[in-house]
């Protein structure tokens, strides 16, 4: 059952749910925070408005910054701007930033701990038509390897604005990752938003702890992850589905306590399995509690132009794909 | 800026020249390092930090003080130098350099060390950062004026025209570009690895102010920064021509020095030869 103490979204199950893209929330959570902090500025390199940059720019045309088609010149401005007592937020499509400009966000962001914000857009497969070219399916591990790097998948449109007002509260450089396609609304105005917490959002009913899955999933896909669960319960399943927003700093401490009490895990991404999120939890279960894991997420290739649904079945990263990932890694108990 | 009165102007040049001796000390025991850069900016060196920038070595994050960007960040051996000379940290740790658990890494780490401004090393980033600065200067109405360091080798890399393009769009006039031209880097002479020329047509083109200079100069460059001070609209850049190895016959205008230090005969006459400027005057040490 939904977790009741974090008062998501009833109508999330519902056909007719409300369905917004996260990259929205980047847009409204920016220009919130552009009008509480005067020390905000954005950067956008050509993308303004399919980065949702545009409401900013307009509002605070001085804090906003077009740099052109230049990626590697945006995370550097931005890393003098980030040491300068600003609070820089940087927008393109996470092929781009941090795709092109790695070195950029490595030395002069991440190394020199400067203050500044990235937003990678239109990542994941579900990015579609555009193809592989422009579907970012590695930014979580490039940026999760970083030092000083703090890392946030947000799961709709509200948390994408918590994510990205919650940035600005923390001291350094963080990487905030969305989507281009619409997808459910899962969270409401109730809902709280903790950096690195990892919140219970589905769980077993009843007074027992025990299910027999976690599945810890990030991004939109905890919607299906959520769909599986839903869907698991008429098979006598239960399972527990983490939304971890924050993939790092993890939080390791709610996510091994439902490790433990489901006694298998399975993981769903909108990236490569390697170095994403699943990569993430399967360190940490190699480090402190060997289990049982499969991964929902890429498989070492890269994606193809199609629809964002054809693409995710076709990929394996839909409902049903996480349906076997979960028997699959309960047979192994 | 004050012009430099003759008196001042030799307290200065005798600096650079002890700052250039350090740096072969500095070499010699850190056993790698570049040689030709830093050597070539060490007057360009001494006269911003002992003249030309407002700054307070005691107080490094001083909210006011101009900052020096240095983009070309493995000719650090000079920066650390004069930085110690101008009272940032002691002399003697500058003997540290690229050994462990020592402040003075290999290539400079901005909270590493006072009165380092930014990270670098990985080449064609620092104007940007540069930029980023000024424009919080503009934002803040803030004084302070940014420059830039910049070795001629590093303008191969897109990022700097990415940064030349933005700073000429943008009119930081409060932006001030040094660039060392001393016509090596590593592979060879820059115009036979990527040629850079017409450097002046090029910056021009994308609306800066460019002046040229002897970069051993001082009077010359003390003259190029007021110049670039009054010019409005517009960020300049001041094109150093400098001779790699400067001071040291043997390394001077040799792109086999860029990337290497002295061996101990080597660091031995090259501490010669700038002890007795090139044999002119006798050395205190002999």
């Amino acid at each position: 059952m939904l977790n009741p103490e974090l008062k998501l979204n009833e109508k999330l199950f519902d056909a007719d749910v409300e369905q917004k893209p996260t990259r929205d929330g980047y847009g409204t959570g920016l220009l919130k925070a552009g009008e509480e902090n005067p020390n905000v500025v954005a950067l956008c390199a050509d993308l303004t408005e399919s980065t949702r940059t545009e409401a900013f720019a307009k509002k605070f045309p001085d804090r906003f910054f077009e740099v052109g088609v230049a990626e590697q010149n945006m995370a550097t401005i931005a890393a003098g701007l980030g040491i300068s007592g600003k609070i820089p937020f940087i927008a393109s499509y996470a092929t781009f930033s941090p795709g092109r400009n790695y070195e950029q966000i490595r030395t002069t962001i991440a190394y020199n701990n400067s203050n500044v914000k990235i937003a990678g857009h239109h990542a994941g497969i579900s990015v579609g038509p555009d193809g592989a070219t422009h579907q970012a399916t590695e930014d979580i591990a490039i940026m999760r390897a970083m030092p000083n790097m703090k890392v946030f998948v947000p799961c709709d449109a509200l948390e994408a604005e918590r994510a990205t007002l919650s940035a600005v509260k923390i001291s350094g450089p963080v990487y905030l990752r969305f989507a281009r396609e619409k997808s459910p609304v899962i969270t409401t105005a109730e809902t709280p938003f903790r950096p690195g917490r990892a919140d219970i959002y589905w769980q077993p009913s009843g007074n027992g702890k025990k299910a027999d899955v976690a599945i810890v999933a990030c991004g939109a896909l905890v919607h299906a992850a959520l769909l599986a669960a839903k869907e698991l319960e008429k098979e006598k399943i239960t399972a527990y589905v983490v939304n971890s927003h924050t993939v790092k700093p993890l939080d390791e401490d709610v996510i091994l306590k439902v490790a433990e009490r489901a006694g298998a895990v399975v993981s769903v991404e909108e990236h490569q399995v390697a170095g994403g999120l699943g990569g993430a939890l399967a360190e940490l279960f190699a480090k402190h509690r060997p289990i049982p894991m499969e991964f929902v997420g890429l498989n070492d290739t890269f994606g193809e132009s199609g629809r964002p649904d054809e693409l995710l079945e076709k990929y394996g990263m839909g409902r049903r794909d996480i349906i076997t990932a979960i028997k699959r890694a309960m047979a192994r108990k | 800026m004050t012009p430099l009165h003759e008196g001042r102007l030799q307290y200065l040049e005798e600096l650079s020249n002890k700052i250039r001796e350090k740096i072969i000390e500095m070499l010699l025991a850190a056993g790698s390092g570049h040689s030709a850069g830093p050597l070539g900016m060490a007057d360009i060196m001494t006269a911003m930090y002992f003249h030309i920038l407002n700054h307070k070595p005691k107080q490094p994050k001083w909210p006011d003080r101009d900052r020096l960007v240095l983009s070309n960040g493995h000719i650090c051996p000079v920066l650390y130098a004069t930085l110690a000379y101008a009272g940032y940290f002691p002399i003697e740790e500058l003997m540290t350099l690229r050994k462990i658990d020592s402040r003075l890494q290999g290539h400079p780490h901005r909270g590493a060390l006072p009165g380092v401004e930014t990270t670098s090393g990985p080449l064609g980033s620092g104007l940007s950062q540069a930029i980023g600065i000024a424009l919080a200067a503009k934002l803040d109405k803030a004084k302070y004026r940014t420059y830039c360091l910049m070795s001629d080798g590093e303008h191969d890399e897109g990022n700097i025209w990415e940064a030349v393009m933005f700073a000429g769009k943008n009119k930081l006039s409060n932006l001030t570009g040094i660039l060392d031209r001393n016509n090596i880097q590593i592979d060879g002479y820059t115009e036979n690895v990527m040629p850079l020329e017409n450097l002046v047509a090029k910056y021009e083109a994308f609306n800066w102010h460019v002046l040229e200079i002897d970069g051993h100069s001082m009077p010359e460059l003390i003259a190029a920064v007021s110049e670039a001070e009054a010019i409005y609209e517009k960020p300049t850049l001041i094109i150093a021509h400098t001779i790699p190895g400067k001071g040291v016959s043997f390394m001077e205008r040799d792109y086999l020095w860029h990337g290497k230090p002295p061996n101990k005969e080597e660091a031995a006459r090259a501490l010669k030869e700038l002890r007795t400027l090139g044999g002119r005057i006798r050395s205190e040490h002999e």
